[in-house]
């Protein structure tokens, strides 16, 4: 090695790869106002799309007069069911297996349902035309109550044949949709009859909606001349997108580009095919111009992608001690009016069974009732992977149950019941094979770190100087331990509408040693551009600055099946990964050649290919990829370029260990985080900057979901929540800072270690946030109250313990 | 519907248009002007992810008829820096993972930036009810203020050493 050849160390801080909190490529554009939205796409001749939106829950549709609204100067066309009945698209599959009204057909199920699409020449005159469209209504009794609407009369989806099984089984009640179970619940009801202690509770996690700060939207372009159709837009899954455009509409997939631009957020919200969309492909059908279609604010909390809104009864045994021996739960889901979850095909309660979490528990059974309700549709995974948000926060409640139920401090009744770092590979009761963890290494970090046993101390005096009268505020201790399941998923049981969820990654190298990747993936701002460039950086050698990541447009990205549920580095990143190794494993023959020695001759290192025993005889990647173009090498095809289709083996398990110090005002029912402290192990940490982002995320919308957050419905199923005034989001002034921490323990199926991280704060922060406030009013007898913990709420937990004096 | 003529300075360009009486600012900016850099996510004045600045203040432009700002001076994300010379805040908020989707970006720095010019010297507190106007959805707003305070040092620092 001669002396202009730098360190390895520089070589290796030159590729700027993982574990480098490289700054993001993204910013330069998006600081300085150069993002690409959909709203932003500007297309000669566009046209805007609006909807009629219906202010009933429940009625009758009688008649839809337009001739006003075709009146409106600048209108152009106003489409109802019936317009979209000869092309079949008045009613849409949904993900979940069910269908779902585009425009309303005879009916409406919810309020902000879809009844008619005004096309205009502007926004504002689609909003006249939408003011003049006349709709009668005959109302119907509205259900809003999961639990009454199995037991009523009253059938909501008419459409639906009486007695027929539904997509996942037999229904068994109109009102019904699925009923989904595993486990073992007869071993289960025995080991709890059989137990010692036993705690019973009904936990439920409200109905909210990820409310990104862009909503919804697309543009539309039909081209007659050469029979293609673009479309832009707000899509977390876009090649799904144009398959799914292609079998509705008829137009061969070749002829459909899909492009997800720039996103304003996604948590979930933007996964679903809603009528929006169609509705804009239509009008661009129909009239031959690009149509825009962009949601309001309201028409994004009433009508897309709601979340949650889970009852959970649990029932959980342990021994005198506090070992855990049996857990039971039963689940009623309000899906709303149609069934339109986003999850996996064969899991309609998506990876719920997850539940028994971070514990060894020998025996578990879980049943979740699916039920129809005149609300919106969707039950998205709100910054969430299919429902683990809910299972988290089921299992973390329940544990606190237990402890009180046992007198036992719920910190060691976790220590006690976690699965043990050699029991891992670890396969649940309900199924789940955990891929790796260590759990009280995590624990005893988070709790030491906080001074836990300081912080029971502190609690205790507090208790004791409100008794006497010398303080109003008491003190709530929040832990949670929570296991994430993500990286859906094994193609083997996990498909979306029959597509399975692998993921991809292609790579150019050019002939100056610079190189493009494209994934099947879409970042909403989880920094895809910076962070996949450095798991290749580690894997070819040419530096993160050198490589550009594209994602989002179906005609130049490999299919892939998106983002959310945390997989695209668990999954993506993977193909990332693989596809690098097979450049390298071409290169290293390049190389070979170059230096004229056998394949296994040479060794890589950092950047570059040297032959064994000789490190001054090098080629690096730059110097190979040149040769790939300008020389005939025997047996290697010219150029260096390389795609792989990752089929992950297992999902990954990320956990985590989070503790809430929060002071609870008692007559006023307001709180103070006065600590937040995340320990989070993703694996293989690849942009620590960007996780840490990541989790101060995360944290903050569990803090949204947690203490005020919710979708609310009035007893005739008007959403009481429908604008920022009402739906809570935190400003900077409510929320607090927060400690991050890690531990690591690398997945051992995944090529690089890494678990994904993206979801993991708002999985573990909601029941932080929600234990505190429990934990404030354990020691005078609050067992469980419902989320949102709002200062309403949280006053009347007060005043119902007798706290007011 | 009859339009209404207005002139406006927007990032220090002249501009004369016609506008219709209804027609709110932010509109007029992204779909007539073409300065998308603002963006709309409440349209009820919630979300500042419109936030522009209007003769020294910070404005909320999905709340405003362009007819009201007839005559005012208005400085977007656009006007605050160059790709060869950038603002301190956008340097700033690229430094400290101020940002992630980036929707609310835009309107977060033209805020940050006249709040450094009411308060050059703001405590975390005063930056955090000084922004409380402006949501963000990714960042959980703790890299927002680490970025705000230090570019409201680096102003500083830059202000003492030219005086």
């Amino acid at each position: 090695m001669n002396d202009m050849t730098p360190s390895r160390e520089d070589r290796v801080a030159n590729l700027k790869g993982l574990g480098t909190s490289r700054k993001r490529v993204e910013d330069a554009r998006f600081t300085q106002g150069k993002g690409n939205y959909v709203d932003d796409v500007k297309l000669p001749g566009m046209l805007f799309g609006d909807f009629v939106r219906s202010p009933y829950a429940h009625a009758r549709v009688k008649a839809i007069n337009t001739d006003e609204a075709m009146k409106v100067p600048g209108v152009l066309a106003v489409l109802t069911a019936k317009d979209l009945e000869p092309l079949n698209l008045h009613w849409m599959p949904t993900l979940a297996g069910d269908k779902q009204m585009v425009l309303a057909d005879g009916k409406v199920l919810f309020q902000g349902q879809e009844v008619a699409f005004v096309v205009a020449e502007d926004r504002y005159a689609a909003a006249d035309g939408v003011e003049a469209v006349e709709v009668e209504y005959e109302e119907l009794p509205v259900i809003t109550d999961p639990f009454h609407a199995l037991e009523t009369d009253i059938v909501l989806r008419e459409d639906l044949e009486a007695g027929a099984d539904g997509a996942h089984g037999p229904r068994k009640h109109h009102n019904h949709i699925f009923l989904w179970e595993e486990g073992d619940e007869a071993a289960t009801e025995q080991a709890i009859g059989e137990a010692e202690v036993v705690a019973e509770e009904m936990v439920y996690y409200h109905r909210t909606h990820p409310c990104p700060l862009e909503t919804c939207g697309a543009v539309a372009s039909m081209d007659k001349v050469n029979g293609k159709l673009t479309v832009w837009g707000t899509f977390q899954a876009p090649h799904v997108v144009r398959t799914v455009a292609s079998l509705l509409s008829g137009i061969e997939e070749h002829n459909i580009r899909v492009i997800s631009p720039d996103i304003g957020g996604g948590f979930g919200n933007k996964v679903g095919v809603y009528p929006g969309y169609v509705c804009a492909i239509v009008a661009s059908i129909v009239t031959g111009k690009p149509v825009k279609w962009i949601e309001d604010r309201m028409e994004n909390l009433m009508s897309t992608a709601f979340a949650r809104d889970y009852w959970m009864k649990g029932k959980i045994s342990a021994t005198k001690d506090g070992k855990i021996t049996g857990l039971h739960c039963h689940v009623t889901a309000d899906h709303g009016a149609f069934d339109a979850c986003a999850d996996p095909t064969k899991f309609p309660a998506g990876f719920f069974h997850i539940c028994t979490g971070s514990y060894d528990i020998p025996v578990a059974y879980v049943g979740v009732d699916g039920v129809y309700t005149n609300k919106a549709p969707g039950g998205v995974a709100y910054r969430c992977s299919f429902r683990v948000t809910e299972a988290a926060y089921f299992i973390e409640r329940m544990i606190e149950v237990l402890a009180i139920e046992l007198g036992m401090d719920a910190a060691e009744l976790r220590a006690k019941n976690f699965i043990k770092k050699e029991q891992f590979p670890y396969t649940s009761a309900l199924g789940w094979e955990y891929d790796s963890g260590d759990y009280h290494t995590a624990w005893e970090k988070a709790l030491k770190s906080v001074d836990y046993e300081g912080l029971r101390k502190e609690q205790a005096e507090r208790v004791e100087a409100f008794k006497r009268g010398e303080t109003r505020k008491l003190l709530g201790i929040g832990l949670t331990h929570f296991t994430e399941i993500v990286g859906a998923g094994p193609v083997k049981n996990c498909d979306i509408l029959g597509m399975g969820m692998f993921d991809s990654c292609e790579i150019r190298i050019h002939p100056t040693g610079s190189a493009i990747a494209r994934l099947g993936t879409i970042s909403q701002g989880q920094g895809h551009a910076t962070t996949f460039a450095q798991i290749l950086a580690s894997e070819i050698g040419i530096s993160a600055d050198s490589i550009t990541i594209e994602e989002g447009d179906t005609d130049t990205a490999p299919y892939g099946l998106g983002t959310y549920g945390s997989r695209s580095t668990p999954v993506a990143g993977a193909a990332t990964a693989m596809a690098g190794r097979k450049i390298r494993a071409k290169a290293q023959m390049i190389a070979a050649y170059l230096l004229e020695v056998h394949d296994d001759d040479v060794e890589w290192d950092v950047d570059r290919f040297v032959v064994k025993g000789a490190p001054e005889r090098f080629k690096t990647m730059a110097e190979i990829a040149y040769a790939s173009y300008n020389q005939a090498i025997p047996g290697v095809e010219p150029g260096l370029e390389a795609v792989s289709y990752y089929d992950p083996p297992n999902m990954t398990y990320p956990f985590g260990a989070y503790i809430c110090v929060m002071e609870i005002d008692v007559d006023t029912g307001e709180h103070e985080i006065r600590q937040f402290y995340a320990l989070d192990d993703c694996g293989t940490r690849i942009n620590p900057m960007v996780i840490e982002g990541q989790v101060h995320g995360g944290l903050t919308e569990a803090l949204a979901i947690a203490m005020g957050q919710e979708i609310a419905y009035d007893e005739i199923g008007n959403v009481k929540t429908g604008t920022l005034m009402d739906f809570f989001l935190p400003t900077s002034w409510e929320t607090p800072n927060y400690t991050t921490d890690h531990t690591e323990t690398p997945s051992p199926h995944h090529p690089i270690g890494a678990k994904g991280v993206g979801e993991s704060p708002n999985v573990g922060g909601v029941p932080a946030f929600s234990n505190a406030v429990h934990d404030a009013f354990r020691a005078f007898g609050l067992r469980q109250s419902h989320m949102p913990h709002d200062h309403w709420r949280i006053w009347k937990t007060a005043h119902d313990l007798g706290l007011h004096g | 519907m009859a339009k209404t003529h207005i002139t406006l300075t927007v990032n220090g360009e002249a501009k004369e248009l016609l506008v219709d009486p209804r027609e709110l600012l932010i509109h007029t900016l992204r779909e007539q002007l073409d300065v998308t850099g603002p963006h709309i996510g409440c349209e009820t004045s919630h979300c500042g992810a419109c936030t522009v600045d209007i003769d020294g203040k910070s404005v909320k432009s999905c709340t405003l008829f362009s007819v009201q700002a007839n005559g005012a001076d208005i400085t977007t994300i656009e006007g605050l820096g160059t790709p060869d010379e950038l603002h301190v805040l956008q340097q700033a908020f690229r430094e400290h993972h101020g940002l992630q989707c980036g929707y609310c970006t835009p309107g977060m720095i033209t805020r940050a930036h006249r709040l450094l010019q009411e308060n050059p010297n703001p405590t975390e507190e005063e930056v955090r009810f000084g922004m409380a106007g402006n949501l963000c959805r990714c960042t959980g707003y703790q890299n927002i203020v680490k970025s705000i305070m230090a570019a409201a040092a680096e102003m500083n620092a830059a202000q003492e050493a030219a005086e």
